[in-house]
């Protein structure tokens, strides 16, 4: 297949970018992993479910509903379950699709738009790879995506806007949720008020959920450690003081079945990286017309730095019109797109503060025990890694993968390096990882004798 | 620990529900479900061990990041129960390190 602009990633900020594109005369297809568009925020119940427990806040349901309808008086081409590994300069998307992600697809396009949205973030703690410990996000899902609870009593742990929508969600499908532990303080919250008006309404209508369904809410705590031999049975929560460290003495035990924890997002940058675009910190660097340091490649939403829904919108819409007007040749006009820029300037903003305001507690590694599991794939423990720091004299994540197998796994680090950066005091420099998902050996076999025979 | 479905009734126009096994044992599954998802749903918590230390795993990220999620279905080790999907009569077994011991 050939098209001009592909969009990776059907989620808000690339829907926005393949209509805005695509109400210009680009030939535009969307590649999503997903079941159907929508991304993580807008991920829908199956079909013919009950929905009754769907809980997705009114704003959200609307801007869902103006997107799907949008989407459907449009020409873009949507290709869900389509898993991209590779994107080639020039450009070919490889992709691979069917239940067993093992059929290779492969899309050449002229332009290529990143909108690959994020994953959470979770630093490790005692207990955390217990089953019944998953990612707030992961609760998420499947309770939008399946209806399905994961379990019958939980506790929502760690930090970040997203702890609150996951508590309403868990009590509103009937879970009891034993407490929402939030390590953030409560005035950190009201001093930044005024950036976080952005979040708001939303704010207040999941407040109002909590309260209804008499959810605890503790802040300024944090979860210690997690209980439970083959599962998950309960976990301690403790206060933390204002610098962030364990009050001796505040350690409290709550049975639950399910801990939905996170420590905040971080950007998928997989693909971005092995095109080669230049990253600040954690995420894609773009222009103000959301162009990558790639010429032919841009990106929009989390992928450029953590924002939420409505920035991503405006991104895409942005990187969308600049991609629709470059492929023509013409430089595109910015006044056209300035609504769009104003809200991108003002989330941002608020976007920082967030990140200010939810800061993982100071004196978290600290809790971590030398036996704890920090990287889930090659069970390596924190006591592994810190003696390639402290005795081995490792000063980087890549020395201290080399020396420990953390991060070598088949997450290809994702999941841990946040967490080993804190311990260690290493940068925390993103993983590379090409493939950005493991391809069948076959599927590579192919295409190399394809290669041979073009 | 035992999970449930809130929204367990078929809603109208919904297909039928369908069985698939895990380690054996038949597990009812709604439409449209994940391997995860149907697992949860009958109460299974967990459908693996890790390679080296031999602990469980089940569910973590839930969107395909982590593969702490890894189960084998139809014979075939690897998958990601949280991205695939549930189809009647898959035959889904606990992964045992690689998956692939045998």
């Amino acid at each position: 297949m050939r098209t001009d602009l592909v969009v990776i990633g059907a989620g808000p900020a690339g829907l926005a970018a393949a209509l805005a594109a695509d109400a210009r005369g680009t030939r535009v297809a969307v590649l999503d992993a997903g079941p159907a568009p929508g991304g993580q925020i807008h991920r829908q119940p199956p079909a013919g479910a009950d929905t009754a427990a769907a809980t997705a806040p009114p704003h959200v349901r609307r801007t869902w509903r103006s997107l799907a309808a949008a989407l459907a008086a449009s020409t873009v081409t949507v290709l869900t379950e389509h898993h991209v590994w590779c994107v080639e300069p020039g450009f070919t998307v490889h992709a691979l699709c069917g239940p067993g992600q093992d059929e290779p697809v492969a899309v050449r396009a002229a332009a290529v738009l990143l909108a690959t949205g994020g994953y959470e973030k979770v630093l490790p703690f005692p207990g955390w790879t217990l089953p019944g410990v998953l990612t707030a996000g992961g609760a998420q899902a499947l309770l939008k995506g399946a209806l399905t609870a994961p379990g019958q009593r939980a506790v929502v742990a760690g930090t970040g806007p997203l702890l609150l929508p996951v508590a309403t969600a868990l009590a509103a499908a009937g879970t009891e949720v034993a407490a929402l532990v939030e390590s953030a303080g409560p005035t950190a919250l009201l001093r930044h008020g005024p950036a976080l008006a952005a979040k708001a309404p939303e704010g207040a209508w999941h407040a109002a959920r909590l309260l209804r369904h008499r959810v605890p809410v503790l802040t300024r705590h944090t979860v210690v450690r997690a209980h439970g031999s083959a599962a998950l049975t309960g976990v301690t929560v403790a206060a933390l003081d204002r610098a962030g460290h364990v009050r001796p003495g505040s350690e409290r035990l709550l049975h639950c079945d399910t801990l939905a924890v996170g420590h905040g997002m971080l950007p998928h940058t997989d693909l971005a990286g092995s095109l080669g675009c230049p990253l600040d910190g954690s995420a894609v660097r773009v222009d103000a017309e959301q162009r990558t340091g790639v010429p032919g490649v841009w990106a929009a939403g989390e992928a450029t730095g953590v924002g939420g829904a409505a920035l991503a919108l405006a991104e895409g819409h942005i990187a969308g019109r600049s991609a629709a007007a470059r492929l023509r040749g013409a430089a595109p006009d910015p006044a056209g797109w300035s609504a769009a820029a104003r809200a991108r300037r003002t989330l941002r903003a608020g976007a920082a503060a967030l990140d200010a305001v939810f800061a993982p507690p100071a004196g978290w590694a600290r809790q971590v025990t030398d036996d704890t599991v920090v990287c889930r794939c090659e069970d390596v423990t924190a006591g592994a890694v810190r003696e390639a720091v402290d005795r081995l004299g490792a000063e980087d994540l890549r020395t201290v993968k080399l020396l420990t197998r953390a991060g070598m796994g088949w997450c290809q680090g994702r999941m841990c390096h946040p967490g080993i950066a804190g311990l260690t005091g290493c940068p925390p420099v993103p993983p590379r990882a090409l493939p950005a998902r493991p391809v069948p050996l076959g599927v590579l076999a192919r295409q190399a004798t394809e290669e041979g025979t073009a | 620990m035992s999970a449930r479905e809130p929204s367990a009734r078929p809603g109208p126009g919904c297909t039928r529900s369908f069985t698939v096994t895990f380690d054996g044992r038949e597990i009812e599954v709604l439409p449209g479900r994940t391997v995860a998802a149907a697992l949860l749903a009958a109460g299974v918590t967990s459908w693996r061990t890790t390679r080296r230390a031999g602990r469980p795993r089940g569910v973590f990220c839930g969107i395909g990041v982590c593969f702490d999620c890894l189960v084998t279905v139809n014979g075939r080790p690897g998958q990601r129960a949280c991205l695939r999907p549930a189809r009647p009569g898959d035959v889904i077994r606990t992964e045992e390190g690689t998956g692939h011991a045998d």
